[in-house]
């Protein structure tokens, strides 16, 4: 049974590899352990994002302001890494962090407070955050040689032949994995989108799993703002402008479905990777990058047409497994 | 999406009287608050109150609200389209490739208003023909139409549209009344009476309250739902025409961001996002209202992004007002 439960993100893999085969046989080298290293560490921020994402959708939620939340705090630890270069940069990574989780707090608050629908409450904080980095920053930009030499560095350094930032998105993976199969709040998040009703009857506060989910959301988001500053060393107003729609995407073509309560860790990550193979392979087998948007849109759809046939089957199994374990 | 099968329902004692309902209903609030931002505005600037000042100011939410009166429907009956800035791409580009081979000023239109009409039929086709959740559905189509044009225009873009093709965005049919701000009257009009005075209009409401009881009423959902995207690329379409004859170009960046905004609109109107509830007059003032937050803010020279956080403090608050007032009565009870 737990092999059926694995088969989609296993044809995801395989899908994977195959790309990565096709891609190799155009342009040999294309599978070479360094080549690969770079496409997951250009997937590392989607990956980290798309499992953030995954416990909203869990939830029957969706979190429109993932990239503003971003762009926001890692705004303000560049403005802060400009006016001060002597602040140790992990202490700015938990700056970027804790703003990232007050954000995503906001919104909880609205969502569970008040009973806003999330898309309206995430649609309308996507602007506000977005329009606040260009007060809180005087609509300039943080060029490059603004930042102080280790904000730089702490996605670069290698460790064990891979960079830091891979190493962060393997962190928070593997603490995923542990958080939605061995604690009781993961678990409570497939509860609440499977059934809200009975979750409220199995002790489960409805409101305030929402509200968390987004608190983690909003976490991650926020650490992502460091991660991304510091890797495209910029930082502005536009910053991934329009990125939510790719982590939605990320999350859709990883088998986590819109109506809640169904989805894995793998699948986020295997989605997130699946989008940043097809960027890496489309400029390397001569195909103009201008393909991506309409080649990751297609994918998009026909992840839903595939997920859309296992739908119901699933559900029932992801059930089976959430009783099982109880 | 919602918590509300947690809670206990009220019942009224006692139905409001017509006159209250009418007074403290939805779009008489925004009727207020766009009262309120007219005078405030005619105030802080000595610009703002003339005609032809007015009628500019109608050209920056009019494509917009074209398409916010075919989402309201959508979204009432429990669905929602994302792709319509991205139907707006694609329907301008289909009119430059069609430019590029000699069409005319008619033929353009045409062409532009069959690719909203060819998309919309996508969705529908996807949402209702497959029974996937439509907003998935549009945030992948959202990418492949805007995709199409990219994989077309790179980053060229057409130009050298015809002079007769400008009236549809630029002309006036009369003194400061221009052609889009007299099309969206009229479509104004004619949503009314589709939403509000026809069976089509019941419908919709009835399938956003329980698609199941809908069903079971004899009513043809999918049909219904299907028509309602086929109306949303149709508007689309003509938000091509008009936005492509105003800026007489076509980038495949065009119109990028407007999805959120229409749904802003549509939302700041009144409509639940959750389906079953909202008016076309309510998404008529909200456009009204998001045209003269804009504008006036422009004459101020604020910044757009500026005004985008306006926008977003009007969408949320104007919904979690109501909402606190309602939780505040009912504590004192």
């Amino acid at each position: 049974m737990s092999a059926i439960v694995k088969m989609r993100e296993f044809w995801l893999a395989v899908l994977i590899a195959a790309l990565v085969f096709a891609a190799n046989l155009r342009a040999p080298g294309f599978a070479s352990p360094s080549r690969l290293a770079g496409i997951v560490e250009d997937s590392s921020i989607l990956m980290i994002l798309a499992l953030g994402q995954m416990v909203v959708i869990l939830t029957r939620s969706i979190d429109l302001s993932m990239a503003s939340n971003l762009a926001l705090s890692g705004m303000i630890v560049a403005l802060i890494n400009q006016a001060a270069p002597g602040i140790p940069v992990p202490m700015l990574m938990a700056v970027a962090a804790f703003s990232g989780l007050l954000l995503g707090a906001l919104n909880g608050v609205f969502i569970w407070g008040l009973g806003i629908p999330a898309i309206v409450v995430t649609l309308g904080s996507l602007t506000i955050y977005r329009g606040v980095i260009f007060l809180i920053a005087g609509g300039q930009w943080v060029n490059a040689d603004a930042f102080s030499p280790s904000f730089i560095a702490f996605t670069r350094i290698e460790v064990l032949g891979l960079p830091l930032l891979v190493w962060y998105a393997v962190v928070i993976v593997v603490a995923f994995v542990v958080l939605m199969s061995r604690t009781a709040l993961g678990r409570s998040f497939y509860a609440v989108g499977v059934n809200p009703t009975a979750a409220v009857y199995a002790g489960i506060n409805v409101g305030r799993t929402m509200f968390l989910a987004f608190c983690i959301s909003g976490l991650l988001s926020g650490f992502c703002g460091y991660l991304w500053v510091s890797r495209y060393v910029i930082g502005s107003v536009e910053v991934a402008r329009g990125y939510e729609l790719t982590v939605v995407a990320a999350c859709v073509i990883g088998g986590i479905s819109i109506s809640g309560g169904v989805g894995t860790v793998a699948g986020a990550v295997l989605g997130a990777l699946f989008l940043g193979v097809i960027n890496g392979a489309l400029p390397v087998i001569n195909i103009s990058p201008f393909w991506q948007m309409a080649i990751s849109g297609a994918a998009i759809i026909l992840a839903v047409v595939l997920n859309g046939r296992g739908a119901k089957r699933s559900q029932r199994l992801i059930l089976r497994t959430a009783e099982a374990s109880a | 999406m919602s918590v509300q099968s947690t809670e206990t329902r009220r019942i009224p004692d006692r139905l409001g009287t017509p006159l209250s309902a009418a007074v403290f209903s939805w779009p008489s609030l925004l009727l207020v608050v766009g009262l309120v931002l007219f005078v405030v505005n005619s105030l802080a600037s000595p610009y703002f109150l003339s005609p032809w000042a007015l009628s500019d100011a109608t050209f920056n939410f009019t494509e917009k609200a074209l398409i916010a009166l075919a989402m309201a429907l959508l979204i009432i009956s429990g669905e929602i389209d994302l792709s319509v800035a991205s139907i707006i791409a694609l329907a301008s580009t289909m009119m430059g490739l069609a430019l590029q081979y000699g069409a005319g000023t008619s033929e353009l239109v045409l062409i532009g208003i069959m690719s909203g009409l060819v998309c919309g039929a996508f969705n529908g086709f996807l949402v209702t023909g497959l029974g996937l959740p439509s907003i998935v559905v549009t945030i992948g189509t959202m990418s492949f139409f805007r995709g199409i044009s990219y994989i077309v225009l790179g980053d060229q873009a057409f130009k050298g549209y015809p002079a007769s093709f400008a009236y549809f965005g630029q002309g006036y049919v009369f003194w400061v009344f221009s052609f889009e701000f007299t099309l969206f009257v009229l479509f104004a009009l004619l949503y009314y009476v589709l939403l509000h005075r026809t069976n089509f209009g019941r419908q919709v409401f009835a399938i956003g309250n329980n698609d199941v009881a809908a069903r079971f009423s004899g009513i043809r959902v999918e049909r219904v739902k299907f028509i309602l995207f086929l109306l949303t690329g149709l508007m689309s379409g003509i938000a091509a025409v008009l936005l492509t004859s105003r800026l007489d170009s076509t980038r495949p960046s065009i119109a990028a961001g407007w999805e959120l905004e229409a749904v802003t609109m549509v939302v700041l109107g009144g409509v639940s996002i959750l389906g079953g509830a909202g008016t076309i007059q309510g998404v008529v003032l909200a456009a009204l209202i998001m045209g003269l937050v804009t504008f006036g803010l422009g004459l101020l020279n604020v910044p757009g992004i500026v005004m985008s956080i306006f926008i977003g403090l009007l969408l949320i608050f104007v919904i979690a007002l109501p909402i606190v007032f309602r939780k505040i009565r009912n504590r004192r009870r």
